[in-house]
């Protein structure tokens, strides 16, 4: 009936139980009030049925913030199991305990962090800043976010119900093959992954569809930002990656639920073509995640040094080749398996080829600086701490490249810190930075600049601190993913690395205080005009938060930076959409998404606990859901020019009662 | 003030590094026992070294350039509108260039110099390498002598100044054998014949382990690694010589293939000949190993979803050899 | 660029339903998009087809892919295939010329086709497995099963597709929202039929030489 899930699948570990416990007791609380408060309703027609990309950023935001809470303290167990558990010392986790914690840390790092943050601001501002009023597939974004939560949901169950995979963050085989993996942990990482995957693909093709269909006049593909441009690069290499992913989860799970011979030891199989594939995938995977980080810091360095960008073409031109050469790279992963001289060389050289356009990006923001006029903000910080240590993190992957090199820091810590040195000093500072630049569009008020300083120089302080040893520790022979280690005379290093993650731990704990001030103090930080930053792109050229239409009347660019451009024109000021208006076609809501999500998430949990009857329920539902949408013609409707008319209205005369103060003093700046 | 900033968070962080790397030098990488671990501490040094022209005006002129152009000097040069240098563009891009083009050059000579499979070029007379074969399994080390017919299990013994060709598959999973102190490391997999050359110039113990994770046992899964003098290696093979364990194939050695964690040093005196080959061939067309690896489900079993855990010892007695012998028909 | 130029964007538009200003899920937007999809698609396909290269010499003293390959059935189904496409090719010039019946015919004799080939498949799948080649059987036979199935569970797809555009030209006709449905299947279908020549020549014609 059940199939293997069995009342001993729930864990006795006092660790995990308090856990288990804390989130029952919390989420209990959580779903009380939001029924007390009679709140469904409104999560429902608002929030989780929505379409819009706005509201759909946001809410992969607010996922992927909650689950860097999760990750981070499977990072915070990590250090400290390593802080103690030296020189035969055995630590406060077993083998059984930690191998399912750096597995789960990687994964949910990669997956269900960084992939959301980006994905989220994607969805946030692309739209805004090629001038749309939507994606070009609004319900396949809803069903996208959908299958992501699935596989957010998947994972956080596996905490409370069996376990997880106890592989590394790729599973490697023949280690998550079912002759050394007989566990449910596996399983729950090859059903999380691939359903969120699935939505990750759709969301691949949506991008990619909207930014090349849907630009607004006068935006040719030289004048789109470059935030737009790395997001466009971003969602070629995720169609043209994930599928390779998919299929080797596919191929993965055949071998394990039908005996097939992929990549087991014996009967044919082969286990270096798994680790070919998921690095086929995996490589391009982390420019997916950089590219648009690299594009948050071209908006916002142009934006607060109040000058245009420094060598756009070459910036275009330099993504493009990153793009392309990220596909020819991913031998570099294992250049110890014993590939042949000449195959090695080949995908080194290819490797620190990347270096090149890479590096003349970072002169690139280097010389948008220099002549201009940078305001000390907080994502200016993050900014700089990324150009520092990125560079850094650039050079160490140069090192990694070489392949003779590689023979002796491959595995060890120093890969370790290498990939956290570009992950945090890129992706993470990338897109606090952007949360931080792009919040007002949001939700209508700016962050705390106090505390989003303070949580930047934990974080800054807080990696060289964690990481710096890490480097070290490498040379002494310490390796990945050892649970305890024999020699005493790396504990003091992995002390030191222990409190560098306590530093970022205040960081984090930084940027909540930040949340809880900011929105304490909204009405002070309210953004009136829109255009909080003076800004260059069009996203500030509608209100903040943006109408659910996003501009009352298309705009039209003349230039790169076409905001700014418009400002210009307009002596200084800028230009506000004035009636008549027209009625507006917009995408209705949709139910369907998140249900069909439901059932991929019965689907998933069934087939872990081969529980074949409920997988048949769930397959089925989704395919139901799927149809019911198919011959639901009614998805689309016109919003009234008088409703247009009577928002933009609101948002002029709250431009009039505060706008003027807030104009003049900037013009007072200007001059 | 931002600068003060600055400094107040670099200076320190210089002093630390610095002093790190001050420790370092004896670190297993940077001080190492063989021809193979220098050239890869000169490589590692000199690709760091070529990088530090990039690095260090990247950061010099971050700080600089943020520095001088803050919001609040209007002292500086403001050209809003600059966007374009042809010269500045020339540099960014040609500076790159050339150091990746050296290094490339570089690469792509150490990639075949550096060859784990290529035999070790040493100079005194054309010395055959000595064959040390390594298997991995779960969660220890097994090395065969094939010339002296020995084998041991987490310790190895060689001579210094002789080269070695270590041949590395697994009995299991995938691994990664490696010696810090000596250089290269390589995959151990199962059904295939991996090799590296490695040397000792310098007497000493040296550890060794996999650094490429394989399950529950992993981290214990070390092993020391003895180079002496031609003499102190013949005595070590005459005290393993002594021993009265013996390894045949494939009874004994699949006794020893079950998982174990944190085994202890072994000494085999008798080996079953060409038992790496056979080791080998176990995972290939009518090799027996998926029957074999059944037998230890319930070790791997440690987790949930799968009926009820067994410890090691525990599977180990269920599963009697007789048994096996039929389930590999 | 000034505030007119932001307001002059909304032309006149004399009737609701010409609201496409904003060009939002046009037929045109529907059909790249449908494209692109196909071309992540052939991703799947293309690690598929380079996994059953790497395989196929994982026998593992099972058959070689000589051994059990019936060219003349594939033959068939390979034909029935490709007459499928034409068909369907057919169905997609009665729609232009708007004949709904035309193209509820030929979609009809599409289904009919593309069945068949299914019907083969299935056949040469079950005869397989009773000889004791299954996928389990060694790597060769896990990549064959694997890369022809995944084509055959596409083209089965395509096959409730096809029943779908049945169900909604018998309740709507051609219409905006069933033109484009019908122009994406087409794609689907021919995408379907040259991975098949792949399959084809790759695995069969080349197993048997």
């Amino acid at each position: 009936m059940f199939g293997k899930l069995s009342l001993e699948a729930i864990p006795t570990d006092p660790i995990v139980l308090t856990t288990i416990v804390a989130i029952v007791l919390g989420g209990g609380a959580l779903t009380a009030a939001i029924t007390y408060f009679k709140k469904w309703g409104y999560l429902w027609t608002e929030w989780i049925t929505s379409v819009d990309h706005k509201k759909l950023g946001i809410m992969y935001f607010i996922v992927a913030l909650v689950m860097l809470l999760r990750g981070f303290a499977d990072a915070i167990m990590m250090r400290s199991q390593l802080a103690m558990a030296s020189a035969g010392a055995e630590g406060f986790l077993p083998p059984s305990h930690y191998d399912q914690i750096f597995t789960a840390h990687g994964v949910i790092m990669i997956f269900f962090v960084a992939m959301p943050m980006v994905i989220g601001l994607m969805n946030l501002v692309v739209p805004l800043q090629i001038g749309a009023r939507d994606v070009a597939f609004p319900f396949l974004n809803n069903l996208s976010f959908w299958l992501f939560a699935a596989g957010v949901v998947l994972v956080n169950v596996s905490l409370f119900v069996g376990e997880f995979a106890k592989t590394g963050w790729l599973a490697y085989a023949p280690l998550s093959g079912l002759d050394y993996s007989p566990g449910v942990g596996v399983d729950y990482w090859i059903w999380a992954l691939q359903i969120s995957g699935i939505g990750t693909t759709m969301t691949g093709i949506n991008f990619f569809v909207t930014i090349l269909k849907m630009r607004t006049k006068g935006m040719t593909m030289f004048r789109m930002p470059i935030f737009t441009w790395t997001s466009l690069c971003a969602n070629v290499l995720i169609i043209a990656s994930f599928p390779i992913l998919t299929a080797t989860i596919a191929l993965l799970t055949l071998d394990r639920y039908l005996g097939m011979n992929f990549f087991t030891t014996d009967l044919g199989g082969n286990m270096m073509m798994y680790v070919n594939l998921i690095w086929a995938w995996g490589h391009p995977e982390v420019y997916i995640l950089i590219l648009p980080a690299f594009g948050v810091f071209s908006e916002v360095i142009a934006t607060f040094a109040k000058k245009r960008l420094f060598g756009y073409n070459t910036m275009v031109w330099a993504t493009v080749a990153i793009t392309i050469l990220s596909f020819v790279v991913w031998l570099h992963h294992f250049f110890t398996m014993g590939a042949g001289a000449d195959v090695n060389a080949f995908f080194g050289i290819m490797t620190m080829i990347i270096a090149i356009p890479t590096g003349v990006k970072i002169f690139n923001w280097l010389f948008t600086m220099y002549r201009g006029r940078l305001e000390f903000t907080s994502p200016v910080l993050w900014t700089l701490g990324f150009i520092i240590t990125f560079t850094l993190g650039g050079m160490t992957g140069v090192m990694l490249s070489v392949p003779a090199a590689n023979f002796v820091l491959h595995n060890s810590l120093f890969v370790i810190a290498h990939f956290h040195n570009v992950i945090i000093g890129g992706v993470v500072f990338g897109m606090l930075a952007g949360l931080t630049y792009w919040f007002p569009k949001a939700f209508g008020f700016t962050l705390n600049e106090k505390w989003g300083k303070r949580s930047f120089w934990c974080w800054f302080i807080g990696f060289y601190v964690a990481f710096t040893p890490l480097y070290v520790l490498a040379f002494f022979g310490a390796v990945r993913r050892m649970q305890s280690y024999s020699n005493p005379e790396w504990q003091p290093l992995m002390i030191v690395a222990w409190v560098g993650a306590l530093i970022i731990a205040a960081g984090i704990a930084c940027t909540l205080i930040q949340f809880y001030v900011s929105i304490r103090d909204r009405k002070q930080n309210q953004d009136v005009t829109g255009d909080p930053w003076d800004g260059r792109t069009l996203e500030w050229a509608t209100s903040s938060p943006a109408p659910f239409y996003n501009f009352a009347h298309l705009p039209e660019v003349h230039g790169v930076d076409g905001f700014w451009e418009a400002k210009k024109a307009n002596g200084g000021v800028p230009p506000i959409s004035e009636p008549p208006y027209q009625d507006i076609h917009m995408p209705k809501n949709t139910w369907e998404g998140p249900i069909i999500a439901l059932f991929a998430t019965i689907f998933g949990f069934a087939l872990v606990w081969h529980i074949w009857w409920l997988a048949i329920v769930g397959g089925i539902g989704m395919f139901a859901t799927f149809m019911a949408r198919i011959f639901n013609d009614d998805v689309d409707y016109y919003v009234p020019a008088a409703e247009v008319e009577r928002i933009e209205r609101e948002h002029r005369q709250r431009l009039k009662q505060k706008g003027d103060l807030a104009h003049s003093t900037r013009l007072e700046t200007q001059s | 003030m931002i600068r003060k900033k600055y400094l107040r968070v670099l200076s320190p962080l210089v002093l630390v590094s610095l002093a790190l790397l001050l420790t370092g030098c004896d670190s297993a990488l940077m001080d190492p026992k063989g021809q193979v671990g220098e050239e890869q501490r000169t490589l590692i040094l000199t690709a760091f070294g070529l990088m530090q022209i990039v690095v260090i005006p990247v950061i010099v002129m971050t700080i600089a350039f943020a520095w001088r152009y803050r919001r609040s000097n209007k002292n500086a040069t403001y050209s809003p509108d600059w966007h374009h240098s042809n010269k500045v563009e020339a540099v960014v891009w040609f500076v790159p260039c050339v150091i990746i083009a050296f290094l490339a050059v570089l690469t792509w000579y150490t990639s075949h110099s550096l060859d784990p499979h290529k035999p070790l070029d040493v100079e005194e007379g054309g010395q055959e390498p000595m064959v040390i074969e390594a298997v991995s399994l779960d969660w220890k080390w097994l090395f065969i002598y094939p010339e002296q017919g020995i084998a041991t299990v987490n310790e190895i013994a060689f001579p210094e100044d002789t080269p070695v060709r270590f041949r590395v598959t697994s009995g299991s999973v995938m691994n990664s054998f490696f010696i810090p102190r000596l250089g290269s490391q390589i995959y151990a997999m199962a059904g295939m014949d991996n090799d590296v050359h490695l040397i000792a110039d310098e007497q000493g113990v040296y550890p060794g382990r996999s650094t490429n994770y394989s399950g529950a046992g992993f981290s214990d899964m070390t092993f020391d690694a003895h180079v002496g003098s031609q003499q102190d290696f013949e005595a070590w093979v005459s005290e393993v010589r002594e021993s009265s364990e013996s390894l045949t194939f494939p009874e004994e050695y699949y006794d020893l293939a079950a998982p174990s964690e944190d085994a202890e040093i072994q000494y085999f005196s008798e080996v079953s000949p060409s038992l790496y080959e056979s080791i080998i061939k176990s995972f290939q067309a009518g090799g027996d190993h998926e029957a074999r690896v059944s037998e230890f489900a319930d070790s791997y079993a440690e987790g949930f979803g799968h009926g009820s855990a067994h410890s090691d010892d525990e599977s180990a007695e269920s599963h009697g050899k007789p048994m096996s012998a039929e389930a590999a028909e | 660029m000034a505030t007119d130029t932001l307001s002059n964007q909304g032309h006149a538009h004399g009737h609701d339903h010409d609201h496409h200003d904003d060009h939002h899920d046009t037929a045109g937007t529907k059909i790249f998009g449908f494209w692109v999809y196909l071309m992540s698609d052939l991703v799947i396909f293309g690690s598929l087809f380079a996994t059953y290269a790497v395989l196929l010499r994982g026998t593992a003293g099972g058959p070689t892919p000589g051994e059990i390959f019936d060219l003349p059935l594939i033959l068939i189904s390979t034909f029935l295939l490709l007459i499928s496409s034409f068909t369907y090719g057919m169905a997609v010039l009665a729609m232009n010329a708007g004949r709904v019946v035309q193209v509820q015919k030929w979609l009809i004799i599409t289904f009919l086709l593309g069945a068949g080939f299914i019907g083969l498949e299935l056949y040469e799948f079950q005869h397989l497995i009773h000889e004791g080649f299954g996928p389990d059987r060694s790597g060769f036979l896990s990549a064959f099963f694997t890369l022809v199935g995944t084509h055959g569970l596409h083209v089965t797809f395509g096959l409730i597709w096809i029943l779908v555009m049945l169900i909604q030209l018998k309740k709507q006709g051609l219409t905006e929202v069933t033109r484009p449905r019908i122009m994406c299947l087409s794609l689907f279908w021919h995408f379907l039929d040259i991975v098949w020549i792949c399959v084809f020549s790759f695995v069969y014609l080349m197993g048997v030489l």
